[in-house]
């Protein structure tokens, strides 16, 4: 804030650390002889990163607001929820980095010819479920399709379960081998998550052992017998645990479609990963698009009343009035009609359905910026009766002035109560949105757009309802650590504030 | 005294807090009260009297706090020992309590009737009926006017004196024998601290019930108690009869405490203050607990930690110095008398600032198309005029618009008319840049030293923030100048570079002081600096602020309520009622021989810590009216209890009782017929 | 009371207006009436003939602000938007797409959306009231830890699965009632129990957590310690008095939706085929028709703004500290 402060600037380091990123983000496409796209979603989750990055970085400098982060990571819950968050965030990351890979040089072309399928790293680390699809329905390792097809067999037409082109395909006999088979991938993969899991409690032990100048058996006991503020133990625990899981469904997968197959054939469980990246764009980038309109509104309108209170104010009971999901569907609805009337303006489908997802962003941050706008009045108009600003006043301190040294500091903790609140929140609309079908592109991979196209196969006799139960699995991980950090965050930095449930 | 004994507690402990480290908020109290009997316990904010008292009726919030040792004997039964259903019907019927802020202790969402005759039902098994007729009863005993009406009034409707009383006929109503009175008068107005004092004296004696009255405040110790225990970080340090304790106190935080006190007997000379801070109690002490802030203590004291020893009949104190198994201590030197300030400053020159006709009005709007439907009065007519060097009093109770009046001077308000003139320039006219430049010259210290500064920046960025905003020299400059504020306001230079939570109520408001010298002004506005703070801690302010002024000349518009300050530093005085002054003169003259009625009421409300002086005190009718609609004639006339006839046609004039002394009253021109000076219209 | 009455009333006209003019932009300008035309007949290969007659059809052939070709006053009033968005301040909606009178389907759809609507509303109130009054009494006890794991839990479960689930098992499963359906009087009961059930449960974990919150604020006022001093029993503090001031916050948080209970929700009347305003929106939204949209956006706003305008009154009904002026 004052900057004479001795210590190098806080910005100094997450700077390097973006320019790096971003360095490598644009650098290494060329060298690797592909070809880098960068979604408009893409750019602003950089964004995102790189503001996290200088946010945290300053916040370390404010006690008022490293204290309670300090707090929320001394509460259990909240260490396992976060441990949680990150591997989600890990995943959606790796499904932000896109590229499209050169095609076979066509005769006589002089220009490298790009394929039109704009691949993430995600993709590829998942080739083997992305490529490997089935006919049509199959049950989570299932080595058999799920329904009967006509099938030649001696001649005659016969209507059987045949076996799956991928899943199971290994094995020569499949009703005597498969349990044997399941078991040993099963354990492989969790024994390999595990050992995962014991080099990162290794790697943590010599980190903090070297941060604490102790000895390295003197830490890895203290972390064992769960001493100290921060509950290490815990986060290992969910490390190995998340390992582990993480281990049997990648081993699994190497032979299975752990999670079945949907009506297409593509695998369950490549759907649900690459879920996540639209989850997490619709949860994060809504915000980042609202906050600061959220922020300069809510405090001018609460610091200088009057007429600026009068205009703000009637700009968000408007917004308000307007029902939530009917204001985004005549959006999305008119975006779409645009879309539709304009394909000139998209190169490939993948830049279409971005487009849609970041307006869908917009538009929901359009209609969320008010509950925060309206936190923000109210509690400036607390803050702006207090001695403080009065004092600052009589210094003749210039009002912005006032409101970016003393009024904002003061609320900021309203606004990332409120940000990491509503992120559970919108995860959750997503859902309800892609259903109504004003939500995203549907051939963007979302949550929604599973439960969505698996809906009515719960009607089937018998009942598909491996998609549901993956989509559900995944969302409620996502969303309860999500409400379980938030409430720590809550609690650590305001446990007064009452936000009314949508 | 009486001979038997109602109340008995032994050795009570009360810890707060993590099991590993509690907090020892009240650690081994032992006191009795016998019956009819009003035994005060004395102490300053955070010694932990109020949770003793909540400890008596077993309501210490759980689960943060518990009652871990001793015993409640009422009447011989152990009250800690019963069973939670048993205790109910202790509470309310046998002990009554009433706390110290009547605005937030009454149910918002029921009538004051509904509420006195819960108790009525719960202890007597009251019907519809006879509840609400004893209701009546209950009200008109404690004064409340028009009972009948008032009992089915939601609180919201009542004044503040008005919400203690109905306190206290909700605490009357179970017919106690004890009731504890947790500073029943802290958030009221002097006057009406008076007349709530004398009710509660009046009850105790007709229904022959004891009391236990906490308080901090030796003036009302003085007026009502019969015995005196002085509490001090969570311990009883002395237990008297009350006028042995006031002609002699011996522990010697008690003597400390008297000494602290400001007002004419210590005029001109620096008041004794206590050093440092009470300790932390998240410890078990080894030592006496006062010693380190001691000016008596020695090895000993350190080491040991005294125990209750006897020095006369009834006394008894926690020193060693009275405890006749210890070695009598080395000689203690006497401490040396307090330098001698020197006399006020003589005014010299013209004022620095002069306000003529000031008037601040708040339009109130109303009806369809929000027209004005009404003017709030704040301030309504004030002439003020300060001189370099002087200290000029603004007294008045709460509402009366005193504070307003600061902040018109400085400009933080908009006056509505009259001009305000500082160093030649006049100051309404001026806007922006000008205004900014302006400011410099003129701070302000506020009341409340926690909301004051910005959580968030820390000290020296606070103390700096006036010299940025106006430009004044550069980054290192304003380093150096920080510093060297802080340390004339006798904080380390350290204490730049922390959090303003990290200090003391005391210590933020020197914090605050520094701030406003740091752009060098020549009049400080001072909105009751001391009132939220301790006797003790408020003697450093007061004579930080005195040195202050002898050092750079200061002058100072010190807004108060409490005239025992005004007494202590004022060279004028000048009394505030409903947005006019009253009275304007030397504070000399004024304190001694009021002349208008109500600064005399004022003046005899206030309670002395002298048990010998008995004063007749001016009861005062009824409360404040609304600056909406301020009486017609003299706005004092409604309560005034010499009010004429004149009085409710006519506006007074102001008449000049010795040249700078004057009083806007009737009596005042019709006793003295001395000529009407300087017909301030009041510029309405 | 009055002035105060017709004052905000006065004050939702701009208000309106206001989502009028958003509407307008969003339905008219964004996209041209040809270009709605244009997705509505399938973008390749369209006539501009078709696209003039399905204009004029739904009389979106007029300029969208000034009709320079008109007489008179007609030059403002045929146009687009005083047809389409001023009409609709005197409830004109107009027609739908497939010809059908908004206001018509409105009036009766709006029953089967009140039967849903209100029992989950009343229900949800008792039920969240009652859990986190319990919660509050044995707060910090484990129950109360656990019981506010349960309801983060509860609220983490998207409303999709909790309608997929109930109809899943209680319809499919255990064959209790009927999945969907709708039918009017006694007989429709069958048909209701389930989308009430399910809408009540999935509004338990984020009710019960916000009330709790406002129980325990309540709690910590000094007007508690009073009331026990008098030596009442925690069971008459909490309803004699925490209750009685909890439920101010709760009831006037509840009067704004009352209004919106006509809208019904989207949701459950789709999944269980109630013939609703909730199920007609979304139908209006999948086969993108605007009028539908247009005037849904519209009720809803009238409806908020009453909504607002009676929280504000049921302050002075139960909190005697209020008084409007």
């Amino acid at each position: 804030m004052s900057g004479n402060r001795s210590q190098r600037p806080f910005w100094r380091r997450p700077l390097l650390v973006a320019a790096a990123l971003a360095a490598l983000w644009l650098g290494l496409p060329p060298l690797l002889g592909l070809r880098g796209v960068y979604l408009a979603t893409d750019v602003l989750l950089f964004v995102l990163l790189a503001g996290v990055l200088f946010l945290g970085a300053w916040m370390r400098r404010q006690r008022h607001l490293r204290e309670p982060w300090r707090r929320v990571f001394h509460q259990k819950r909240a260490a396992v929820s976060a441990v949680v968050l990150v591997v989600f965030a890990v995943i959606g990351l790796a499904d932000s980095i896109h590229f499209r890979k050169p095609l076979p040089p066509a005769p006589g072309a002089a220009e490298t010819a790009w394929s039109v399928e704009v691949l993430s790293v995600l993709d590829v680390l998942l080739a083997h479920l992305r490529e490997r699809e089935e006919q049509t329905y199959s049950a989570p390792l299932a080595t058999r399709l799920y329904v009967r097809q006509p099938v030649e067999r001696g001649g005659r037409q016969v209507r059987e379960y045949p076996r799956l082109r991928h899943g199971g395909a290994h094995l020569a006999d499949p009703e005597r081998q498969w349990a044997g088979d399941v078991a040993r991938l099963a354990l492989a993969g969790a024994g390999g998550g595990l050992a995962l899991a014991a080099l990162a409690a290794l790697g943590l032990v010599l980190l903090l052992a070297r941060a604490r100048g102790e000895s390295l058996a003197r830490t890895a006991a203290g972390v064992w017998r769960g001493e100290g503020p921060v509950p290490w133990r815990t986060v290992l625990a969910t490390v190995a645990v998340v390992c582990a899981v993480a281990g049997v469904l990648a081993g699994l997968s190497l032979h299975y479609h752990v999670l079945g197959t949907d009506k297409v054939g593509t695998d369950v469980l490549y759907l649900s990963l690459k879920s996540v990246r639209t989850g997490l764009v619709i949860g994060t980038l809504t915000t980042l698009i609202m906050l600061p309109f959220a922020i300069l509104l809510g405090i001018m309108a609460g610091y200088f009343r009057g007429w600026v209170d009068d205009v703000i104010q009637y700009l968000y009971t408007t917004l308000n009035s307007i029902p939530g999901v009917l204001l985004i569907a005549a959006a999305v609805l008119s975006i779409q009609v645009y879309i539709e009337n304009h394909p000139q303006l998209f190169e490939t489908a993948t830049d279409r359905a971005d487009l849609r997802l970041l307006a869908l962003c917009v538009i929901l941050g359009i209609t969320s910026w008010t509950g925060l706008c309206r936190l923000l009045r109210g509690e400036t108009l607390k803050v702006r009766e207090l001695d403080y600003i009065q004092a600052a006043v009589a210094f003749g301190v210039r009002p912005f002035v006032i409101l970016g040294r003393h009024v904002l500091p003061n609320v900021m903790h309203i606004v990332l109560i409120v940000v990491v609140l509503d992120f559970s929140g919108l995860v959750l609309a997503e859902a309800v949105l892609s259903y109504v079908g004003v939500g995203v592109d549907p051939a963007t991979i979302s949550w929604g757009n599973m439960i969505n196209g698996a809906r009515l196969e719960l009607a089937r006799e018998p009942p598909v309802w491996w998609s549901l139960v993956a989509a559900f699995c995944f969302m409620f991980a996502l969303v309860l650590s999500a409400n379980l950090f938030a409430d720590a965050v809550r609690d650590a930095f305001d446990p007064r504030l009452r936000e009314q449930p949508a | 005294m009486n001979g038997k004994t109602l109340l008995e507690v032994r050795n009570l402990s009360t810890w707060f807090g993590p099991q590993d480290r509690p907090l020892r908020v009240v650690d081994g109290v032992s006191f009795h009260i016998g019956r009819g009997e009003c035994l005060a316990l004395l102490g300053e904010s955070g010694c932990g009297k109020s949770m003793t008292a909540l400890s008596l009726l077993r309501l210490v919030p759980e689960p943060a706090g518990r009652v871990v040792d001793g015993d409640v004997l009422l009447e011989g039964e152990d009250l800690l020992a019963l069973p939670e259903m048993a205790m109910r019907r202790v509470r309310g019927r046998r002990l009554s309590m009433i706390f110290q802020e009547p605005m937030t202790s009454l149910n918002p969402v029921l009538t004051v009737g509904y509420q006195v005759g819960e108790v009525l039902a719960r202890h007597h098994g009251l019907g519809r009926r006879a509840r609400r007729r004893r209701a009546v009863e209950l009200l008109a005993a404690v004064g409340i006017p028009d009972p009948a009406r008032r009992v089915d009034d939601y609180p919201h409707r009542l004044s503040g004196g008005m919400k203690q009383r109905v306190m206290i006929a909700l605490a009357l109503a179970g017919e106690p024998d004890l009731l504890i009175a947790d500073e029943p008068t802290t958030a009221l107005d002097v006057t009406i601290q008076a007349q709530i004092m004398e009710l509660l004296g009046r009850i105790r004696r007709d229904r022959h019930m004891a009391m236990l009255l906490i308080t901090h405040d030796l003036g009302v110790v003085a007026d009502h108690a019969d015995r005196v225990a002085v509490m001090y970080a969570g311990e009883i340090v002395e237990q008297a009869p009350r006028d042995a304790f006031f002609s002699e106190p011996l522990h010697p935080y008690a003597r400390k405490l008297f000494a602290a006190v400001p007002g004419f007997r210590r005029r001109g000379r620096r008041l004794q203050t206590i050093p440092g801070g009470v300790p932390r109690l998240d410890q078990a002490f080894t030592g006496c607990r006062f010693a380190d802030r001691c000016d008596e203590a020695w090895d000993h004291c350190r080491a040991h930690v005294p125990r209750e020893v006897s020095p006369a009949p009834g006394r008894t104190v926690r020193c060693h110095r009275f405890d006749p198994e210890v070695a009598a201590p080395p000689a203690a030197e006497a401490a040396p008398p307090a330098a001698a300030a020197a006399g006020a400053a003589p005014a010299a020159g013209g004022p620095v600032l002069a306000a003529r006709g000031l008037a601040v009005h708040f339009p109130v709007r109303k009806g369809l198309l929000r027209r004005v439907a009404a003017r709030v009065r704040a301030v309504d007519g004030v002439d003020l005029e300060l001189y370099p060097g002087r200290t000029l009093a603004l007294v008045g109770e709460s509402g009366c618009g005193k504070t307003t009046v600061g902040k018109a001077l400085l400009a933080l308000v908009r006056p509505t008319a009259g001009s305000v003139v500082f160093q030649g320039r006049e100051l309404t006219a001026l806007r922006g840049e000008a205004l900014r430049r302006l400011r410099a010259h003129m701070q302000m210290v506020f009341q409340d030293p926690f909301s004051s500064m910005n959580p968030r920046m820390e000290v020296g960025a606070i103390v700096e923030e006036g010299m940025r905003a106006l430009g004044l020299g550069d980054a290192q400059r304003r380093a150096a100048r920080v510093r060297a504020l802080l340390e004339q306001v006798g904080l380390p230079a350290e204490a730049a570079r922390r959090y303003p939570h990290e200090f003391s109520g005391g210590q933020r408001q020197r914090i605050a002081i520094a701030r406003a010298l740091a752009v060098e002004p020549a009049l400080l506005v001072c909105d009751e600096p001391t009132s939220a703070l301790d006797v003790s801690v408020q003697a450093q302010i007061l004579n930080l602020l005195q040195d202050l002024q002898q050092k750079l000349g200061l002058s100072y518009l010190f807004i108060t309520h409490n005239l025992s300050v005004v007494e202590h530093l004022a060279h004028e005085v000048a009394v505030m009622y409903l947005g006019r002054l009253v009275e304007q003169g030397p504070v000399e003259q004024v304190m001694r021989a009021p002349r208008h009625p109500y600064t005399r009421a004022l003046l005899s409300a206030v309670p002395v810590p002298d048990p010998q002086r008995r004063r007749e005190i001016i009861r005062l009718q009824g409360e404040l009216p609304s600056p909406l609609s301020p009486p017609a004639g003299c706005h004092f006339h409604p309560r005034c209890p010499e009010a004429m006839d004149v009085c409710r046609r006519d506006y007074p004039q102001w008449s000049e009782v010795e040249p700078g002394w004057r009083v806007a009253c009737h009596l005042q021109t019709s006793d003295v017929r001395s000529q009407t000076s300087d017909s301030s219209d009041s510029g309405i | 009371m009055l002035a105060y009455i017709v004052r905000r009333i006065l004050y939702a006209v701009p208000i309106l207006v206001g989502v009028n003019l958003i509407t307008f932009t969003l339905f008219f300008v964004v996209n041209s009436p040809d270009d709605m035309a244009r997705m509505h007949l399938g973008v390749k290969r369209v006539t501009p003939e078709a696209i003039e007659k399905w204009k004029r059809e739904r009389g979106y052939d007029k300029p969208l602000l000034y009709n320079a070709a008109a007489e008179g006053l007609d030059k403002v009033t045929d146009t687009i938007f005083f047809q389409k968005s001023v009409a609709l301040f005197a409830f004109r909606f107009g027609q739908a797409d497939d010809g059908r009178d908004i206001g018509h389907d409105i009036r009766q759809r709006m029953w089967p959306s009140l039967a849903i609507a209100v029992p989950v509303f009343l229900v949800g109130i008792l039920v969240n009231v009652t859990v986190a009054l319990m919660l509050a009494f044995f707060r910090a006890t484990y129950i109360d830890v656990w019981g506010v794991v349960a309801a983060v839990i509860l609220m983490s479960i998207s409303m999709l699965f909790y309608i997929i689930g109930g109809q899943f098992l209680i319809g499919k499963l255990w064959h209790l009632v009927p999945i969907s359906g709708y039918d009017d009087g006694i007989d429709g009961i069958r048909f209701l129990v389930l989308p009430i059930a399910v809408g009540v449960v999935s509004g338990i974990g984020s009710g019960t957590r916000w009330y709790r919150t406002i129980f325990l604020e309540e709690i910590n006022k000094d007007y508690v310690r009073t009331a026990r001093a008098k030596g009442l029993s925690e069971l008459r503090v909490l309803f004699g008095h925490v209750l009685k001031n909890a439920m101010i916050p709760i009831l006037t948080g509840a009067v704004v939706v009352i209004p919106l209970l006509f809208m019904g929700s989207l949701l459950t009347e789709s999944f269980f085929g109630i013939p609703g305003l909730g199920s007609y929106t979304i139908e209006a939204i999948q086969a993108q028709d605007f009028a539908i949209v247009r005037a849904m956006v519209f009720l809803g706003s009238v409806l908020y703004i009453v909504g607002l305008l009676l929280t504000d009154l049921s302050y002075t009904l139960v909190d005697p500290r209020v008084r409007l002026q």
